[in-house]
């Protein structure tokens, strides 16, 4: 009776290690003109990089990863990288590689496309989207959102706002505080939001949802959030509203996504090609209206409806590179009970 | 069987006169043969690899940081709420492990074989889909309630699998003579079929509590904060690999010194039959009255581990319109799935048989030092196993750098100890005697292996590359790093789908990952009639 399952177990075992061999496995990276590491969501660019494919003229290949993941493991492969061009979800990855050298230097003109408030201060990353933090009101409970950030601490607010305190944005706007306003500052803000009992979202959908329901007043998330949700639902299925903050307000930092080359890879040529591509009206158009964040090149201006052009914003000004240092915020927010 | 009936073959005071040891019993002082010592030395050195890698990673800034890090106070609080975790987490699994496995083994349960597939299915839902699921649920769940729920709903089948093929394996015949001398049936639970089990369901404990301290997504979403985030944080948060390293190799420590301890508790104790004749199939224990209980126990915990996640893939389905039904796409992610999975399942069978079996019958620092290495990587999160083979392949493997042969080394690395647990818990309770009469009859210590050692253990050995599968199958952060660029796997689908916020896309992903792991506890359940 046992004899039987050993057989089995053998001839499972011996089509195991012929079923991976068959089994489809994309693109060989050694075949492909170029490889990009992307911390972007395949879902969100997969389309872009299949036009990149043919603009830069050979094939590519993508791994796709978290930003902070593929980050580390650029670093672990050092001068063996296999990368290319790697293409960031936020600002701090590409800042961690540029603070280590990892990063090659970007020619001027390529880096003159994009305003220098969205770019690495060394030259070597440069930002392709942008994503503004906004306040997301319910109207049938409040009439008018406050227009910072500190208003959230008034005691009239108590109960009523929703936030993610482990979500990467909410992080990077703390951080943001902190380069603005200072350390003390900061601390004291987060200790008043705290003792304003606001309610804890899993992620900014969830505070959408929260919002729209009237579970809370106002949430704190990013504005494509929003008209990702109406594109899904339906307009009039979104119950609530957004509210871009104005004078320079912590509130409203607008954070990037953007592309560095890999330093001493034998595809920067092709890597700079896709560069700027990525900053060409096609792709500019692309992330105006497919992901719905805001085009940074090109003259391009988002055609979403309902969204105020980014130079009408009034974001902070801050050195994204900087956000690259999350750790003394996240002791903050652990010291403050929110993480 | 009346309790009258005499069985004489099980007495253990009737061991045949010259054997060696009591069976099962571990033996002092013989050293593994070299056919079993060197495969057992290459796969505790593969399983070591990312202890290698954490050492220079930690020292990379000198001795003082990593001891700045280790020493702050905030590791050991970290720590203190990891392992209070795991201690609760370990406690549920035993206890629904064991009732599961006795319920569906050995009474008179109805359709215990459709249990026996379901109960296994919890296995192949990620801790985040669990997570998930139950703040959906639940949203007042979150904490360590929450976590403790989550995770306890995920690995229990840690327990119930090795568990269960220890009971099949256990000859009944010692029970009937428990009855036979008046104890009642909890009496005869208690004092013979418990400590037979014990190594199953040790071993399973082990995993289980491994598990918990390197698990990162039910803790994130749950926002119960362990020493897994901690390392997940510095990776994330400041993009810094030594003190990430550094927590790490504290994590080693702990699984060493856990292994270690429950070692020393197995005892000496022999855990085969002897004598002569064969086991009996035993004969199902009569529910009667308690079968309405007992069928409300398995249909209840079936319906929070398995119907739960599924309720919240249908919700998924049911509220957004994103789903853009690609069946295709499914079919080609679920073949490569089952590849990479099926691979890895068996390359670790393989470098596990010799650890477990030296780790079953032989004692002494050697035995000891293989069995602790192989564990030793088992606490650590994907993340940080993954990064130790970038470091290790880009240097001396390049070739196969993000080729499949590297991830499917990777899940060996991962999950060895998967597998060695059951392959020693299945030889415990073959004895040994009888490999003695085949060595004296002039048997290779290979021919041993091959015709009496692993035919008896396959049951044993069978579970622990079924769990092994289903374990690879749902691997997130090291199939990240490792694969060929472009391949996807159900589960590298799933983070893809969610993480746009596109549930509704994700929902078929975890639904095939659930199914396909109910092919393995079927095949088992199948070789039990």
């Amino acid at each position: 009776m046992r004899r039987p399952l050993v057989q089995r177990l053998t001839a499972i075992f011996a089509a195991a290690f012929l079923l991976p061999a068959a089994a489809g496995c994309g693109v060989d990276e050694d075949d492909a003109g170029l490889v990009i590491y992307s911390g972007r969501n395949e879902k969100l660019v997969k389309p872009l990089l299949d036009e990149l494919e043919k603009a830069v003229g050979t094939t590519i290949a993508v791994r796709y990863g978290e930003s902070a993941e593929l980050a580390a493991q650029i670093q672990e492969e050092g001068g063996k990288t296999k990368a290319g061009l790697f293409f960031s979800q936020d600002a701090g990855a590409l800042g961690a590689l540029s603070t280590k050298g990892l990063l090659a230097k970007l020619p001027q003109p390529s880096l003159d496309k994009v305003d220098p408030a969205f770019r690495g201060g060394a030259g070597d990353w440069v930002g392709t989207s942008g994503r503004a933090r906004v306040i997301a009101y319910n109207p049938d409970k409040v009439s008018k959102a406050p227009d910072s950030v500190h208003d959230l601490v008034k005691p009239e607010w108590k109960g009523k706002i929703g936030y993610v305190p482990t979500n990467a944005s909410f992080q990077a706007f703390v951080t943001g505080m902190r380069v603005l306003e200072g350390d003390a500052a900061t601390r004291t803000w987060l200790k008043g939001l705290k003792a304003n009992d606001p309610k804890v979202y899993d992620n900014n959908l969830k505070v959408l949802e929260g919002v729209g329901e009237g579970e809370v007043s106002l949430g704190l998330v990013n504005h494509y959030y929003w008209y990702e949700q109406v594109a899904e639902k339906g307009a009039e299925k979104i119950k609530s509203k957004i509210h871009f903050l104005p004078g320079g307000d912590p509130g409203a930092l607008v954070n990037v996504a953007g592309v560095g080359i890999v330093k001493g890879s034998d595809q920067a040529p092709v890597a700079q090609k896709a560069v700027d591509f990525l900053l060409s009206e096609k792709a500019q158009k692309y992330f105006a209206d497919d992901t719905k964040e805001y085009p940074l090149a090109a003259g391009v201006t988002s055609s979403v409806e309902g969204l105020p052009p980014l130079a009408s914003l009034d974001a902070p000004k801050i050195d994204l590179g900087k956000l690259e240092s999350l750790q003394e915020t996240l002791k903050m927010l652990q010291d403050a009970g929110m993480v | 069987m009346t309790p009258a009936d005499p069985v004489p073959q099980t007495d253990p005071a009737a061991r045949p006169t010259g054997a060696p040891a009591p069976a099962g019993r571990l033996r002092a002082g013989t050293r593994p043969p070299a056919v079993l010592l060197v495969p057992a030395a290459v796969a505790a050195a593969f399983a070591l690899l990312p202890l290698g890698y954490l050492v220079v990673r930690s020292l990379e800034r000198g001795p003082a940081f990593a001891r700045d890090v280790i020493l702050d106070e905030r590791t050991a609080q970290l720590l203190g709420r990891s392992l209070a975790l795991a201690a609760v987490v370990v406690a549920a699994c035993l206890l629904l492990g064991i009732s599961l496995a006795w319920l569906t083994v050995r009474t008179d349960l109805p359709g215990a074989r459709a249990w026996s597939v379901l109960v296994t299915l919890p296995l192949a839902v990620p801790s985040y889909v669990a997570a998930f699921a139950w703040l959906s649920a639940f949203p007042g769940i979150e904490g360590f309630t929450g976590a403790a729920v989550a995770l306890t709903l995920v690995s229990f089948p840690y327990v119930y699998l090795p568990v269960t093929a220890a009971l099949r394996g256990t000859d009944p015949a010692q029970e009937e003579v428990s009855r036979s001398l008046g104890h009642g049936p909890l009496g005869t639970f208690r004092r013979v079929t418990l400590p037979q089990l014990r190594p199953a369901a040790t071993g399973g404990a082990v995993l289980v509590a491994l598990y918990v301290l390197s698990d990162f997504g039910a803790v994130s979403l749950m926002r119960y904060d362990t020493f897994t985030r901690g390392i997940y944080t510095s990776y994330r948060a400041s993009f810094d690999r030594t003190p990430a390293a550094a927590l790490s190799v504290v994590l080693v420590v702990m699984t060493i010194a856990l292994v270690a301890a429950e070692a020393r508790t197995r005892g000496r104790a022999g855990h085969a039959r002897t004598g002569t004749g064969t086991a009996r199939p035993a004969v199902p224990a009569q529910l009667g009255p308690w079968r309405a209980a007992a069928l409300a126990w398995c249909a209840a915990v079936t319906a929070v581990a398995v119907l739960t996640p599924l309720a919240t893939l249908g919700y998924w389905l049911a509220v957004g319109n994103s789903a853009t039904w690609d069946p295709g796409r499914l079919l080609d992610t679920a073949g490569t799935t089952l590849g990479v999975a099926a691979g890895g399942a068996a390359l670790t069978t393989l470098l596990a048989l010799p650890v477990g079996v030296i780790a079953a019958r032989h004692r002494g620092r050697t035995a000891a030092l293989l069995e602790q290495s192989a564990y030793a990587g088992h606490a650590l999160p994907g993340i940080t196993v993954a990064l130790s083979l970038v470091f290790f392949a880009v240097r001396y493997a390049e070739p196969v750098y993000q080729e499949l042969p590297l991830l499917v080394c990777a899940y060996a690395v991962l999950f060895l100890p998967v597998a060695v647990a059951g392959t020693r818990a299945a030889v415990l309770q073959s004895p040994p005697v009888l490999e003695d009469v085949a060595r004296s009859l002039g048997r290779s210590p290979l021919r041993v292996l091959r015709e009496v050692t692993v035919p008896l253990a396959a049951p044993g050995v069978a579970a622990g590359a079924a769990l092994t599968f289903v374990v690879c199958m749902k691997e997130l952060p090291a199939t990240l790093l490792l694969r060929p660029t472009g391949m996807d796997t159900l589960a590298t689908r799933l983070w893809t789908e969610t993480g746009t916020g596109s549930f509704a896309a994700a929902a078929p992903y975890a639904a095939a990952l659930i199914l396909l792991a109910a092919i393995p506890s079927y095949l088992l359940g199948r070789h039990r009639t």
